[in-house]
């Protein structure tokens, strides 16, 4: 079966459950694949863990959370150190390189780190958009929705005033994660 | 001519479950004779009530009327207005069902301004269940649950109703049966939540606990304690000690009206689509 | 023309459901994990000259529902486990007035305030138990984004079908994950009106049985008028306490549902021809379940699930039937033993039934059930 397992993690208030319902209908409306989103959360609308599982697949998906995980994104040191534990061998774990400082050190990991919220903030202009700068990302990495349909996703997510700050977000984030995996 | 009750009565229904001597009667007798000046069409009008002997009234009334659960007319009612806005929407209930239990929702209804009347019938006791007090059971008063007299404070429904917003507060009397239709007539006419607090006796439960003699000498303490509006603008905070103001004491006409405010949501969304 | 599709949580199709079902009330009441509902009503409601109220409290939110369903509209709320025990006095107001109406309950833990944001599947009993006297009771447990749409529309047929109080409740991992749902067209779904009278106001009576065991409901404001009480009553709708006709409205208020059960109860059997071992679940846990029996079928277990989609009244004739026939049940649920208790009733000893009861806040995951399929000698 091509189920794959994708877990965008980091703290409340970071958008990391937009960035996987993004990436779950990019894959589900535009790849023309199936897709489930879920999450959980803590009390805190901002501050606290999140953490947003999407599962991909070519056929129906039954269990909507993940056993072991292909990719996981940590952009807090406690996300990272709490969700790698079921990442799978030769997983990918992006993180955030200033936030992220420990990377763990069993596991066989395809490590890929950059400082998403930092770029964010200087190369695309805006802090807020640092999700999608890390959606981008997790696109080229994982390979699962084409960047074409990612972008379309992305765009038709986001109101109208936002479209190129997020546009630019994702391509920056795209370009980043292939030159910091290369 | 005597006014024809029998005409706004459900054939069968009488007679009522009310003990001799209970006010209640008198506010159904002035609600009937309201609704007939008025001309309200049965058909469009409902009269809601929660749980107790006061809340026993709709059952006698021909009209569209509903019987709810302890102390939820206020919210049964909000859902039948706003579905139907065009409809006249009466609650009638006593001071336990509506202040208590149901005090959230009276008081959210008078805090929305949703054209509805409120009439209370304020016996200060819970009567249906035997005599247990109420909040509005005067301090130091006997209740069955109060055998070495009432500890706590009671409210004042009309200031609470004012407090929590509604535009038309008044009061009335059991004694004071030809103020009840007139008190009655002009909230039904008011836009907005309009409270009638109608101050009843219930010879019953309260009365032979608290020393009144006879039903005639409940009548004359309310005869006694009522004091116009008008009258008490005259008279010293001395003379007003014990006394309770009756009328309209509270008017105001400005305040949007909820159904009317939900038009304009529904012009806006209609707008925005 | 391609159907309109679109990424949705379990939450926001109930609410696009509830609208292709006609509903044009909803009362209701903030509460985790369910206030998505909420917030979609606010906004397509009063596009549609629905009409949409914030409620006072859970219980107001109840009331208004009862109150607006009088008035002739198509009602919803949506609650959570605490709300949803504040709601019961009303829903059993509902059931003894025959008032037709749909409540969503979306289950986390509990009780109490327990895991506002936990999944759970803790409020099953609640469904049929939590309010007093005896009543009908119909709760559809949905397992999908696209069910949930499907179910809340086959809600509100029941509740006008039966003129009775229906449950939805998914459990908050189908509440809040997002799918893909395709949008039925106007149509393509069958919408049940309201029963309404045929004879003229004056000889009008609400729960007049010369029309079946579902009477038909006037409205307030349609030329009709007519009593509700929450009191035991007659056909005219007025209080009684005569012996003779309690106990035949109260019979007949159950009998609607119980006389109607193949009508009403719905699942879907699963790889169960040739099974050994029956996985019976619901909800989100029948995703683990189906995940796991297909592994258990990889590595030569003859697994296969009874997925229950209407929860009450509950599937008793088919789980008798497979009782006979397997050699046990294995029931995951989000809690310490609801659904296992109905299977314990309905095996009567024939086949042992394994349960698997999470109430941490974690999904039931595809392995614990594999692991105890395999229990099953």
């Amino acid at each position: 079966m091509s189920r794959y397992e994708l877990r965008f993690s980091g703290s409340g208030g970071q958008g990391l459950i937009t960035a996987g319902i993004i990436m779950a209908k990019a894959a589900s409306i535009y790849e023309g694949k199936q897709a489930v989103q879920s999450q959980s959360y803590g009390p805190e609308a901002r501050g606290g863990s999140s953490k947003s599982e999407v599962i991909i697949s070519d056929g129906p998906i039954d269990y909507p959370k993940a056993t072991m995980v292909d990719a996981l994104l940590a952009m807090t040191q406690e996300a990272c150190d709490k969700y790698t534990h079921d990442l799978k061998e030769g997983g990918i774990l992006l993180v955030d390189s200033d936030l992220v400082t420990k990377l763990p050190t069993t596991g066989n990991y395809r490590i890929i780190s950059f400082p998403i919220i930092n770029t964010a903030k200087t190369d695309v202009g805006r802090e807020i958009v640092a999700n999608i700068v890390a959606l981008g990302a997790m696109v080229a990495l994982t390979g699962q929705v084409s960047r074409e349909n990612a972008e379309k996703a992305v765009l038709s997510s986001v109101p109208e005033a936002f479209i190129e700050l997020n546009r630019k977000a994702f391509s920056i984030g795209y370009e980043r994660a292939l030159a910091a995996s290369a | 001519m005597a006014f024809d009750y029998d005409k706004w009565i459900r054939p069968g229904k009488l007679p009522h479950i009310w003990c001799p001597g209970c006010g209640h009667g008198i506010v159904m007798k002035g609600l009937i004779r309201a609704m007939e000046t008025l001309k309200l069409k049965k058909e469009e009008t409902a009269v809601v009530s929660g749980i107790g002997c006061a809340s026993r009234l709709p059952g006698y009334i021909d009209c569209c009327t509903l019987h709810t659960a302890h102390g939820r007319a206020a919210a049964f009612a909000t859902g039948v207005k706003m579905a139907k806005p065009e409809m006249n929407v009466i609650l009638v209930g006593g001071d336990g069902d509506g202040t208590a239990i149901g005090g959230n929702h009276f008081i959210h209804a008078c805090r929305r301004n949703i054209d509805m009347t409120y009439i209370i019938m304020n016996n200060y006791i819970y009567g249906m269940t035997g005599g247990q007090f109420s909040p509005c059971t005067p301090t130091g008063h006997k209740a069955s649950t109060t055998p070495y007299g009432n500890p706590d404070p009671g409210f004042d429904i009309a200031k609470l109703a004012i407090g929590a917003g509604a535009t038309f507060v008044a009061r009335g009397t059991a004694f004071h049966a030809n103020q009840i239709d007139k008190l009655i007539v002009e909230a039904i006419q008011h836009k907005g939540f309009s409270v009638v607090e109608i101050l009843d006796d219930c010879p019953t439960t309260y009365g032979r606990r608290n020393k009144y003699k006879s039903v005639i000498e409940m009548m004359n303490r309310l005869k006694e304690v009522a004091v116009p509006v008008k009258a008490a603008e005259k008279m010293t905070a001395e003379q007003l000690q014990g006394k309770v103001l009756t009328g309209v004491l509270y008017k105001e006409e400005s305040k949007p009206e909820y159904t009317a405010e939900y038009a304009k949501v529904i012009e806006r969304a209609k707008a925005a689509k | 023309m391609s159907k309109k599709v679109a990424f949705l949580q379990g939450n926001e199709a109930a609410a696009h459901g509830a609208l292709y079902a006609g509903c044009d009330f909803f009362g209701g009441y903030p509460i985790t994990p369910s206030t998505e509902v909420a917030e979609v009503m606010s906004i397509e409601l009063p596009k549609i000259g629905g009409k949409f109220i914030q409620m006072e409290d859970e219980i107001g939110a109840m009331a208004a529902i009862l109150g607006a369903s009088l008035a002739g509209a198509k009602v919803l709320t949506s609650t959570s486990g605490p709300g949803l025990s504040l709601k019961q006095e009303l829903i059993g107001y509902g059931c003894i007035a025959e008032i037709p109406c749909v409540i969503y309950n979306v289950m986390r833990g509990g009780p109490s305030t327990g895991m506002p944001t936990g999944p759970s599947q803790s409020d099953v009993m609640c469904a049929k138990w939590g309010t007093h006297g005896d009543h009908p009771a119909i709760c559809l447990t949905p397992a999908s984004v696209q069910e949930t749409y499907e179910e809340v529309i086959r809600a509100f047929n029941l509740s006008e079908k039966y003129r009775t109080p229906v449950m939805v409740m998914p459990d908050e991992i189908v509440a809040h994950m997002r799918e893909r749902i395709v949008f039925p067209e106007q149509g393509e779904i069958e919408v049940v009106p309201r029963k309404s009278p045929t004879v003229p106001p004056e000889q009008y009576k609400p729960y007049d049985t010369s029309f079946g065991d579902v009477p038909p409901l006037a409205s307030f404001g349609s030329g009709y008028k007519f009593h509700v009480t929450g009191l035991n009553k007659m056909q005219d709708g007025f209080p009684t306490t005569k012996a003779d006709i309690v106990q035949a409205e109260e019979e007949r208020q159950v009998r609607k549902v119980d006389a109607n059960v193949d009508d009403i109860v719905t699942f879907e059997e699963y790889l169960l021809e040739d099974a050994d071992v029956v996985v019976v679940a619901y909800g989100s846990t029948s995703r683990s379940a189906r995940y796991a029996v297909n592994i258990a079928r990889e590595q030569g277990v003859k697994a296969g699930m009874f997925r229950i989609k209407t929860f009450w009244p509950f599937p008793d004739k088919q789980i008798k039937a497979l009782a006979s026939k397997v050699k046990g049940i294995v029931i995951p649920e989000m809690n310490l033993g609801m659904c296992s208790l109905e299977l314990e009733r309905c095996a009567q000893g024939k086949v042992p039934v394994l349960g698997i009861f999470r109430v941490d806040g974690e999904p039931i995951n595809p392995d614990q059930i594999l692991e105890k399929i395999k229990e099953v000698k």
